[in-house]
Parts: C-alpha cells; structure tokens; sequence
C-alpha cells in the first residue's frame, strides 16, 4: 500500500508526514515526529495513556488512523506547558500534589484533565472521576491524581477572575 | 499491533460512499468513530482493503427534535447524544444510556449508527432503540428504505442491512406525555460490555399502564425486545406483581450463554435483578 502525504497540526505547528494510512496516528507522533509525551501502554483502547486533544476531543491516538487525523489540530502534554517553557497549571498541580508515581500514564492524565476542565471549569470530585474513567493508572490509586485535578480547577478559576 | 495495508477514502456524500462500497463489494467497509472496527482491524480480525471513512459526509450529523419524531444522524457520537440538550429534554433515556457506554474518550468518537449498525450483541445502543421503537433509515445504490430496530438484528454481527447500504439515519418517536424511563447496566468496570441491560419505558395515565416497552442487552445474541413484558404491564397500576410478571416474561425471551462474565445461571440472576430496576425506575418517573 502506497504513503501518502498528510497534514495536521501538532502543538499548533503544522506538519506535513508521509505515511500510509494504516499507520496509528500514536506511531505518527512518537515515531515520525519525535512527539513522546503521549505513550503507548495497552495498544488496545483501554489505557488512555496515548490520550491526546484532537480537534477538541480527548481521543486515544492508539486508535485513530493517521489518514482520519489529516487535517486535525492536535495538542499533546507537550502543548500544555505556559509559553515561557514552565509547566502549565495542570502539570504544576500534579508536581505539587504528587499526582504520579511511576509518571507513565501522566501525559494522558493531564491531556485528558485539559479538556475535562475546558469543559466542565468547576468539576466536584465525582465528575472528576467519571470524566477521568478512561485513564488507567497502576501505581498511585487515583486518590492524588483527583486532588491534583481539583486544585488545578480552582487555580484555573483563580487565574480567569484575577485577569477579570 | 499494526493492522493489515488499506486504501483509505474519505467521501463527502452518501452516493459517493455507497458507490466506492459497490466498487469493492467485501473487500470494502464504512468506518464511522472507529472504536470497534479499528480494534477488529489491529488484530487482525477484520480484513479489508479499502476502509471509507465517513466523517466528512455533513448529511450523517445532527440531531433534529420534531413535533412527532426525533432524528439522530448515523455519524452523532455518544459525547453529543450526552451534551445535547434538546435530545435530553425530548427523549432522556438517550443521554442515561450513552452515559454508561465505555469511557470518555471512546464517546468523543464512537457514534450512534456504528453502535447499531454493527450488530455487536454487547453495544447499549440496540436494544436501547428496540425498546423506543426506533426506525433506521438504510441507503444504498437503488434508493433508501426503512426497517425497525426491532426487525434489524438476525445474529451476532449479522443484520437487515446489506453490504453495500450505509445506515444514515435513526428516527424515533416523541414519547407520550407521562412516559417514565430508565436504562440499567451491570458491568464488571467503567468502559466494561454488559453482564446485563436493561431499557424500559412505561406511560401512566390516572395511575393506569397504558404502554411500556423493555428490552435488553447482551443477554442473547441479539437485543431483545419482550412484547409480553409490555403486555404484563399495560391495564395494571405497575405494582409488584405486574412487575413480577414482566420480569418473568422478560427473562423467558433471553438466551444468555457463559462466557468471561459468568455462567448462565448468575447472568440470568443478573438480568433479573436488572430488568425489575428499570421497570420500577421507569414506573417511579412516569
């Protein structure tokens, strides 16, 4: 089967790959343009550690084809970061309150947490759970990943009123 | 896992699609969110080699809340069936149901016409549409037809619909006024199939049944829609026996086999203690 040309935007670069169509967009990102925040854990859909932002949608790029990803915007961990470089707020909140051991499923987590709290600004700790449910983490039993999404809202809501 | 080679098209129109579908015959299928073909295909159990992927075509979006009918495109996902609030006003048991469908990510992009069109004994959607009295709209090369939800489903992954016809649309009936409604799922874990489901609708006027509708899910190898558990229901004031007696119909229309989630006798148990939940829900809201 023969490659061909896609484009989509990665971190709001645009990037041209060739690739045949077979190819997981996850493989795209790591492989071809060395994006290796999002990782693979399961390869099955199950995990979310491959969890990235397309086109406003957390979607597991273990599962999405790069030809359906051609013309996407897409944002990875990589894109969260403040434009100095520093850690953005969801990343500094999970620093902060340890919402990570081993730190595999973390980039997930976090690109996950990112449309969470776009769309629901101001989550109780059950709609913190049950909009994280498709994020699998081994090692810290959740309790510190849902406290750093919390504290990552009020710091959210903080920010927005102090520049009202 | 890296799945066989294809040659991927990305149609806008239903012709064109359905045109590419007749040029392969079953060497080409439709993929709309992905999320149970692109598995299939990773490990090798669906073969194909030419995949049309159909989320350009704007004629397979939107939800449209009529008078009489509420119509859902083949390509809406479960996250817009959820954030939807016209559908969750007009029909509530939608946005109940989707909820408890696999996890937020795989609801971003699975749709609604893939979770019935598949024909996948575990997916909500079918017997969720069964027990609404849904009617899918199925095009193909000569034209358009119709076929109820409760007509669609032959076996596992086996279907009215034919090769080359693409399900674009699901039309369902506005309910009556005092229609209560629920949709219960026994499930291991979060994104989990069903041990059992359960869909149930029952209108009440004056403390009196006058329709209800159950149907189930992953308990046979297809849904199943119990008529005689409606008719156990209608003429009475729903209490325990009437509801006793719809579950018992109920579950003499399933066909559970054993499998990873337990052996026949718990998934019957199950099933019963699901399908009373429903009904009762559904009673409690009418």
């Amino acid at each position: 089967m023969s490659k061909h040309h896609y484009k989509i935007t990665v971190n709001g670069k645009p990037r041209d790959v060739l690739a045949e169509p077979r190819e997981l967009l996850i493989h795209t990102l790591r492989e071809q343009l060395g994006v290796k925040g999002p990782h693979i854990g399961c390869e099955t859909s199950h995990c979310g550690a491959c969890t990235v932002d397309m086109n406003g949608k957390s979607v597991k790029a273990c599962t999405v084809f790069v030809a359906q990803a051609n013309g996407a915007e897409i944002t990875t961990v990589e894109g969260l970061v403040n434009p100095d470089g520093s850690l953005g707020v969801i990343q500094e909140m999970f620093r902060e309150h340890h919402g990570l051991q081993c730190g595999y499923c973390t980039p997930g987590m976090i690109t996950r947490a990112h449309r969470l709290l776009q769309e629901n600004p101001t989550p109780t700790e059950e709609e913190v759970r049950f909009g994280m449910a498709g994020n699998l983490c081994r090692c810290t039993g959740y309790q510190n990943i849902v406290k750093a999404i919390l504290a990552s809202a009020d710091m959210l809501n903080a920010q927005k009123e102090a520049a009202e | 896992m890296i799945p066989a080679g294809f040659e991927y098209h990305r149609p806008t129109d239903v012709a064109s699609a359905i045109e590419i579908l007749k040029t392969h015959g079953d060497e080409a299928r439709v993929v709309a969110g992905g999320h149970s073909l692109i598995p299939m295909m990773k490990l090798r159990m669906a073969d194909l080699a030419h995949l049309i992927d159909l989320q350009d075509i704007e004629g397979l979006k939107g939800i449209e809340i009529g008078a009489e009918t509420v119509s859902i495109g083949a390509m809406v996902t479960q996250h817009e069936l959820i954030t939807h609030a016209g559908l969750s006003e007009a029909l509530p048991i939608i946005r109940e149901a989707a909820l408890q469908i696999a996890d937020p990510q795989v609801r971003y992009l699975g749709t609604v016409g893939g979770n019935v069109a598949n024909g996948d004994p575990g997916n909500d959607m079918p017997g969720l549409m069964q027990c609404l009295d849904a009617t899918y709209v199925i095009e193909g090369a000569e034209g358009s037809r119709t076929v109820s939800a409760r007509d669609f489903y032959q076996s596992a992954y086996f279907t009215a619909r034919e090769d080359d016809e693409i399900l674009t649309r699901i039309e369902i009936p506005r309910l009556p006024a005092g229609t209560g409604y629920a949709y219960e799922k026994q499930k291991r874990k979060i994104g989990d199939y069903a041990t059992a489901a359960c869909g149930a609708l029952v209108t009440m006027q004056g403390g009196t049944c006058t329709a209800a509708s159950v149907a189930m899910t992953n308990l046979s190898d297809t849904p199943v829609w119990s008529e005689e558990a409606g008719a156990a229901l209608v003429g009475t004031s729903c209490g325990p026996d009437a509801v006793a007696a719809a579950v018992a119909a109920s579950l003499a229309a399933i066909n559970p086999t054993q499998d990873n989630r337990g052996p026949v006798e718990f998934k019957r148990h199950v099933a019963g203690v699901i399908i009373r939940r429903a009904i009762e829900g559904a009673v409690a809201r009418a």
